[in-house]
């Protein structure tokens, strides 16, 4: 799908913090303090305490068993665990064959959705897909604005209400656009809500109601935007939303910042949610699909 | 706000600590229970470290086992230990002290910057200000036109508040380059007579040195009194290295922790000040203008213990009422003389407070941390004033006249049930009967003069919903058996 440029993207960021391969360029023997400074490394990545603490242990384990001698089979020990972890869920999009293909975009406020559907459109812009957006963030002040001037950049049409009104009818006017002229892709952008806002909650289900009254089986994607500075109050956002909304999977953005986004090990254990895109960058190309081997590496990368 | 949090140590306390089960192994266990309740909170595993060896070394220390109370004196010293990590240094959150001051907002992307410009200007409104707003982000689409229509929205709350005319001037040049935006700015604050310049600066995903020149060049022109760092209290462990360079580079003065209303775990609260050296200044607590709170590291250590902050409870309330009203409302709870008028007026400043299920964390002893756990349908809020408008002053009055006629006007009129209107009526009546039983076992003492008739309305409110709740239930079963 796409070229894995980002691997040296995602090895640049994560250079500016503490390397956990780092640990083992320095001639060391597993002891206490070996443990505890490893310990602190995956914490530090947002990997969380319960992965860490299995991890550390399945290590001391092996070691005793005599199954690790050598300090450098860690590093493979580790990364071998980590991707049996986060194994590759498939992150292609189910796009509808007959009609246009309907993707819900939520999350969080500042989760970086409307530039995250800008790097979409712009996505399918690129493999000759006719793009449609919706301006449902009718909440915040100027975000209609903000998704109007990306869709004049890219060059695709919006559908768009005035500021204050149901994000809902945003959401059916967008559906019937697409469906008269043709469009291949909507792109629905909703408000930032905080998962804890119980009333909002019912507001995205009345939204993706509202979708399938045109189209019966959209929307065929709910994209939930999570920023990769969060920590592991990131489970509970994708809980939450999915529990308002079925998401079919996750946006990670804001990769190329300091955070390494580990939490994302959780959210695929626990909640069985596949990443299907990570967001490296401001600009509009910065979008890669996910690669769960890469990013296991550029976690636990040496350079 | 952190809930799960406080939902932790009350266990831990009462797990642990609790008097007749505490020997050595118990407080060892409690301890390394408290590490992982704080590191799961996103807490920065230095901080973490440090906190709990501190605490380790005390509780061993002060002969735990022999005490009395040994969970209550448990919490004593960790809330010694959390007040330590977040305090600041001056009491004051933002000293105004010239005649124009000029505060500087950074922050990366997302984390609320512009709309904590509006809630700081409304929070310095109410103080007496005069601020002008200036948009120096031309970064980010629409963020100028995001800050204009925050001013304006804020303008017209102010001028609505006040009933007389009430401007927040936006200053914007989106062709010059941000630097000169902000220089440009200050003497169109003399000129306007603002007392105060806000100005609301781009963020980036990460740090880059781009951004890092054009804020050191921006502080150097303008010479900001505060420069505030806008972060996003859901932040892991990663990105305090983002605060920390923002402080080395341009020096911030303190923090502004967002979205505190979320399930944030505290881990931000709790490590900013410790990691950076600068303490957080203000928390926002909602997506409203006026969900900003100053932030007291006492309040906070006191929450997240499950202490309850009763402090900022009646701060709030004592903000949104006035003395007279209080003691008005006190009166009518006493003699009670409260009418649906009454209690329309206590939703809607029950409502102005913010979030319910907050302020019920903010009830002491456990309770909040019970009451959180709770699942409140804030909806009842609207639907009850629905039904309460649809009646007519006469009925407000006397809600005794209404009969079965007037009981489906309403129900038509709000379209709600009559159910409904009845349940209403049966907690007002229930609400009445103990504010009278109230004031004849004189439990109205000084301490509800002192705490504004909102809160005693409060109180009072909760236990009569969930009475008459119950008591409906029960009817529905006796009507089954007939």
């Amino acid at each position: 799908m796409f070229f894995k440029k980002s691997i040296d993207k995602i090895k640049a960021a994560l250079a500016k913090t503490k390397k956990i391969a780092e640990l083992f360029q320095i001639g060391r023997k597993i002891d206490e303090a070996f443990l505890e400074d490893l310990e602190e490394r995956l914490i530090m990545a947002d990997v969380g305490l319960d992965t860490t603490k299995y991890l550390i242990d399945a290590l001391k384990s092996s070691y005793k068993d005599k199954e690790i001698k050598e300090k450098d089979q860690i590093l493979t020990f580790l990364k071998e665990n980590l991707k049996e972890r986060l194994t590759q869920k498939g992150n292609e999009l189910k796009l509808n064959e007959d009609g246009p293909t309907v993707i819900l975009v939520i999350g969080v406020n500042g989760s970086g959705k409307t530039t995250s559907i800008a790097k979409l459109a712009h996505h399918f812009v690129q493999q000759d897909k006719k793009v449609l957006l919706g301006a449902g963030d009718t909440f915040r002040a100027a975000a209609i604005d903000q998704l109007e001037i990306w869709a004049e950049r890219i060059g695709i049409d919006i559908v768009k209400h005035k500021m204050g009104s149901d994000p809902a009818a945003v959401a059916f006017d967008a559906v019937q656009a697409a469906l008269s002229r043709e469009s291949d892709i909507i792109i629905i952008d909703t408000a930032g809500r905080l998962h804890t806002q119980k009333n909002l909650m019912k507001e995205l289900q009345k939204i993706h109601n509202v979708l399938k009254k045109k189209i019966p089986e959209a929307p065929h994607e709910v994209l939930l935007i999570l920023d990769a500075t969060i920590g592991q109050n990131a489970i509970t956002q994708a809980e939450l939303f999915s529990a308002a909304t079925p998401i079919t999977g996750i946006f990670l953005s804001k990769l190329d910042g300091t955070a390494k986004g580990g939490v994302v090990l959780a959210i695929q254990n626990q909640l069985d949610i596949p990443v299907k895109f990570i967001g490296l960058g401001e600009k509009c190309e910065d979008m890669e699909a996910f690669d769960s081997e890469q990013f296991v590496d550029a976690l636990l990368s040496k350079d | 706000m952190f809930k799960t949090l406080s939902n932790k140590f009350y266990d831990i306390k009462n797990n642990f600590f609790s008097s007749g089960k505490i020997n050595e192994k118990n407080i060892q266990d409690g301890i390394k229970a408290i590490e992982e309740a704080l590191i799961n909170a996103d807490v920065n595993f230095r901080v973490v470290k440090g906190l709990v060896k501190r605490v380790k070394e005390k509780a061993l220390g002060e002969e735990l086992i022999k005490s009395v109370k040994p969970g209550d004196q448990f919490v004593q010293i960790v809330h010694y230990e959390l007040v330590e990590l977040m305090k600041s240094d001056d009491e004051e959150r933002l000293p105004i002290t010239k005649d124009l001051t000029v505060i500087m907002m950074v922050g990366l992307q997302g984390s609320g910057k512009t709309t904590t410009c509006g809630k700081l200007a409304r929070y310095l409104i109410k103080k007496g200000h005069r601020p002008l707003l200036v948009a120096a982000d031309t970064q980010r689409p629409a963020a100028i036109e995001q800050l204009k229509v925050l001013g304006k929205t804020l303008g017209e709350q102010i001028s609505e508040e006040r009933g007389e005319d009430f401007e927040v001037p936006v200053y914007s040049a989106p062709q010059d380059p941000p630097p000169k935006i902000c220089k440009d700015a200050i003497p169109i604050a003399k000129e306007n007579n603002n007392d105060i310049v806000i100005l609301d600066t781009a963020g980036r995903l990460h740090i880059d040195d781009a951004l890092m020149d054009e804020l050191l060049s921006i502080r150097k022109k303008t010479k900001p009194d505060h420069v505030f760092f806008v972060m996003d209290s859901m932040t892991g462990q990663n990105a305090f290295d983002s605060a920390k360079i923002f402080n080395e580079q341009i020096n911030i003065d303190g923090v502004v922790l967002t979205k505190l209303d979320s399930d944030a775990k505290g881990g931000a609260a709790l490590s900013i000040k410790e990691v950076t050296g600068k303490p957080v200044k203000f928390v926002g607590v909602g997506e409203k203008l006026d969900a900003l709170e100053e932030f007291h590291a006492d309040r906070m250590a006191n929450r997240i213990l499950g202490m309850g902050d009763i402090v900022t409870l009646v701060d709030k309330a004592e903000q949104l009422m006035d003395e007279e009203k209080a003691e008005e409302m006190y009166q009518k709870m006493v003699d009670a003389s409260f009418t649906m008028h009454d209690l329309l007026d206590q939703f809607q400043m029950i409502k102005k407070m913010g979030n319910l299920r907050d302020l019920m964390g903010m009830l002491p002893g456990g309770l909040g941390v019970q009451m959180q756990n709770v699942d409140i349908d804030e909806s009842i809020f609207s639907r009850i004033e629905a039904i309460i408008h649809s009646m007519t002053p006469q009925e407000r009055d006397m809600p005794d006249i209404i009969n079965g006629s007037r009981k489906l006007r309403i129900s038509k009129g709000s379209g709600t049930k009559v159910q409904e209107v009845n349940q209403l009526l049966n907690q007002f009546r229930e609400m009445r009967k103990m504010m009278q039983n109230m004031s004849k076992s004189g439990m109205f003492g000084n301490m509800m003069s002192g705490m504004g008739g909102g809160l005693g309305g409060l109180g009072g409110m909760m236990p009569g919903m969930g009475g008459a709740k119950q008591r409906s239930r029960r009817k529905k079963k006796k009507r089954k058996k007939k």
